[in-house]
């Protein structure tokens, strides 16, 4: 290491050349465990799709190419018929339900959670315990709350059910959980209740780093507060936003615990999750799993793509 | 897994350390998996005591969630991995064919005890030629009926489903005029889990309707009688069952039963001993018979359930943990499980124990329920059962929600069976 660097080499580009390789190794733990916990599977799991691997038999499987994600065969009849995963209507109404859950939850999430960090920006009285108090929905695990969510959906003796009867907005138990129509109703409203305090810690860290300034200059120009929301805030509070967006998709597009407890195996709310990890582990079909979580990963890195690519564009469109 | 003090205290007791060392010599420590329900882990604390004295080995119950379905991925995934953490599993009956290859052949370590359980469980714990799995306990669902009400209204105990249906409404409807408005005729497990397979084998079983995938082989489940069994279920929901049947496991259902709002309830034998105990408003009220059948005189079905104890291949001390599954299934543990926790012996001879009879009259007529126990089709479809039964239990699900007619789906599940069979199961 101390050889010949400082003879060949100009005192700047060498000094430089130390700090790339110190930076390196000071990286290389953390990329080292990188690469085991989260490169090494994901390539694994992506190598296990294109096999027959079965569970019972780890290290058997053999190489089948694409048949997990679809294969045909064309009968003598001159009938064709297809198989594997981007023809399975199971998959793609997992698809669907996720895709639909991911839009509805974070688009609700979002306007919540700003409106919540808006009212906790504002001075008053008791802010800290407030701030304090509306994490606690984030900060219940998800199997606890989801469980807590069950109970009081139960249709006979469910706190929901008794407090809309009593109220008179109904005028039957509804059976929550159970209806294929309010089963992703229910999901939802445990996952926004769930994670709206999360998205309005984020827009809240967003909104403090507005100068005040800007809003006294407003409010001596005498704009109007909802002209200012617009025009001020929100264009300020963007950056963070967007980031909150991004976690929160990731997030939602990937849920399996909420589903997984609340309504298990109900074909209006199966997740793309759920579905690859009853096919993995449940029916015996490891590489169907896999094939369905690689698609799984590969929606994801799609939607983030385009999601920073949109993203930036339109932040262009605002700096020009 | 010695705790640092247990070293610690070890270290300090020199005089014991010469005496111990002779007996700690080949005692070892089992770890055992097991589902939890109620007092499950206390009571088989209790239970290995006398074993834990007589061979100096100790064992450690590692507890897991109730649900079959969440036990059996977690065993999977450990088992897949060569796991030797854990020594002995307990096994749900359905079990036996998918996990076979990971466990110890039983065969020639219980050729002088395997006599005394029901032929029809040790088959159903065979596959291949190998016992995978000893007997432990077994279940078979009943049906629960209020003694008081019947008598209030002066109606019999059911024997048919449709018989079953008229008592409910009426007593459902008297109930209700009389003030109760949350009396429901009949609770059931009705969610979309293995639980709702359970319960629909019984329907079209006691109706004639065979039992989806029959012994050999061939896929049975499309047929007039299955049919008529499922129109009759759908006509519940919403009318003698509440809506939210169809999120129904066993503990919901008991539930509702057990806080004295429903006339009949579909349940295991656990829910019995529950239902007496000092805190429950319907102790002493209700008895149990076998599940009615879908005609006159005819058939009754119950689905055999029931949990049993495999030894891992991959575990170290294969010697101990045999011989842990070995008391655990004899004689005297089934009948200290049978009195204190109403657990249904595999045993044929405590049936008839004059002790059981006394204290636990139930088991006894329990006999009636097992010996028309009907078996889920684990065996014929071997490895692909869990698919099975999911692609039934949802055909099921969604004729009772009303998404498609019962014609339609189960013409559909015919159809997929059939795909997933392939030329053979």
């Amino acid at each position: 290491m101390f050889k010949k660097h400082t003879l060949t080499n100009s005192p700047i580009s060498s000094l430089q050349q130390q700090k790339q390789r110190a930076a390196f190794w000071f990286l290389a733990p953390m990329l080292f465990v990188l690469l085991c916990v989260a490169a090494w599977p994901l390539l694994r799991s992506i190598y296990f799709s294109f096999t027959d691997t079965s569970l019972t038999d780890l290290y058997g499987g053999e190489w089948v190419g694409f048949k997990n994600y679809l294969s045909w065969r064309t009968l003598s009849s001159g009938r064709t018929i297809y198989s594997g995963t981007l023809v399975d209507p199971a998959w793609w109404n997992a698809v669907w339900n996720t895709v639909k859950f991911a839009v509805v939850s974070v688009t609700l999430e979002t306007i919540i959670g700003l409106m919540v960090a808006l009212v906790l920006n504002a001075e008053f009285k008791g802010r800290g315990l407030v701030r304090a108090a509306i994490l606690i929905p984030w900060a219940i695990p998800t199997i606890v709350s989801a469980k807590m969510w069950a109970w009081m959906f139960n249709d006979q003796f469910g706190i929901i059910n008794d407090m809309l009867l009593t109220v008179g907005l109904i005028d039957h138990k509804i059976a929550w959980t159970a209806n294929l129509d309010t089963a992703m109703l229910s999901v939802l409203i445990v996952d926004i209740w769930k994670t709206t305090p999360f998205m309005a810690l984020l827009c809240l860290a967003g909104l403090q780093m507005i100068p005040r300034d800007m809003y006294e200059s407003a409010k001596i120009d005498g704009i109007h507060p909802i002209k200012v929301f617009f025009q001020v805030t929100l264009p300020l509070v963007k950056p963070a936003l967007m980031v909150a967006v991004i976690f929160r998709t990731l997030d939602a597009l990937r849920m399996f615990d909420l589903v997984y407890v609340l309504t298990p195996n109900s074909t209006a709310t199966k997740t793309m999750s759920i579905i690859s990890r009853e096919n993995l582990i449940e029916f015996d079909k490891f590489a169907y799993g896999s094939a369905q979580s690689t698609l799984l990963f590969a929606i994801i890195a799609v939607c983030v793509a385009l999601y920073i690519w949109l993203g930036k564009l339109d932040l262009n469109g605002d700096q020009s | 897994m010695k705790k640092p003090w247990q070293y610690v205290n070890a270290s300090f007791l020199a005089v014991s350390i010469a005496a111990s060392a002779i007996h700690t010599a080949h005692a070892e420590e089992i770890v055992l998996v097991s589902g939890a329900v109620g007092k499950d882990i206390e009571i088989l604390k209790e239970i290995v005591k006398p074993w834990e004295q007589k061979t100096g080995h100790t064992l450690t119950v590692f507890p897991m969630p109730a649900s079959t379905t969440d036990q059996f991925a977690q065993y999977r995934l450990w088992l897949a991995a060569g796991n030797a953490d854990i020594d002995v599993f307990q096994t749900d009956v359905i079990w036996a064919p998918q996990l076979a290859n990971n466990f110890v052949d039983l065969t020639p370590y219980t050729k002088d005890i395997i006599n005394q359980h029901f032929p029809s469980i040790i088959e159903s714990q065979t596959s291949n030629g190998k016992l995978v799995a000893l007997p432990f306990f077994t279940d078979a669902p009943a049906l629960y009926y209020r003694k008081d009400l019947l008598e209030k209204y002066q109606k019999a105990a059911p024997t048919t489903w449709q018989e079953l249906t008229a008592t409910a409404k009426e007593i459902q409807t008297k109930e209700r005029q009389a003030g109760n408005d949350n009396m429901w005729g009949f609770v059931w497990q009705g969610n979309s889990y293995e639980g709702l397979t359970c319960n629909a084998l019984e329907w079209v079983k006691s109706f004639g309707g065979g039992q989806i995938v029959e012994a050999d082989g061939s896929i049975s489940i499309n047929n007039e009688k299955a049919i008529e069994a499922l129109k009759l279920a759908k006509s519940w929901v919403g009318n003698i069952s509440p809506a939210g049947v169809l999120a129904y496991q066993e503990e919901d259902a008991r539930g509702v039963w057990q806080t004295g709002n429903a006339v009949f309830m579909r349940n295991w034998p656990y829910a019995y001993a529950l239902g007496n105990m000092e805190t429950s408003t319907i102790k002493d009220q209700f008895a149990v018979m076998p599940l009615p059948s879908g005609t006159e005189n005819g058939p009754s079905a119950a689905t055999l359930g029931g949990w049993n104890l495999a030894v891992s291949s991959y575990s170290t001390k294969k010697d101990a943990s045999i011989s842990l599954i070995k008391f655990l299934a004899s004689e005297e543990v089934q009948k200290y499980q049978a009195l204190q926790s109403s657990r249904l012996p595999t045993i044929m001879s405590l049936y008839d124990d004059p002790d059981i009879k006394q204290q636990q009259p139930m088991i006894a007529q329990w006999k009636d329920v097992f010996l028309q126990a009907v078996p889920r089709p684990s065996a014929p479809t071997k490895i692909k059962y869990n698919e099975v039964s999911s692609k039934f239990f949802s055909a099921v699900h969604a004729t009772l929600l009303g998404s498609g007619s019962a014609e339609e789906n189960l013409e559909v599940l015919e159809y997929e069976l059939e795909e997933l069979k392939g030329s053979r199961w």
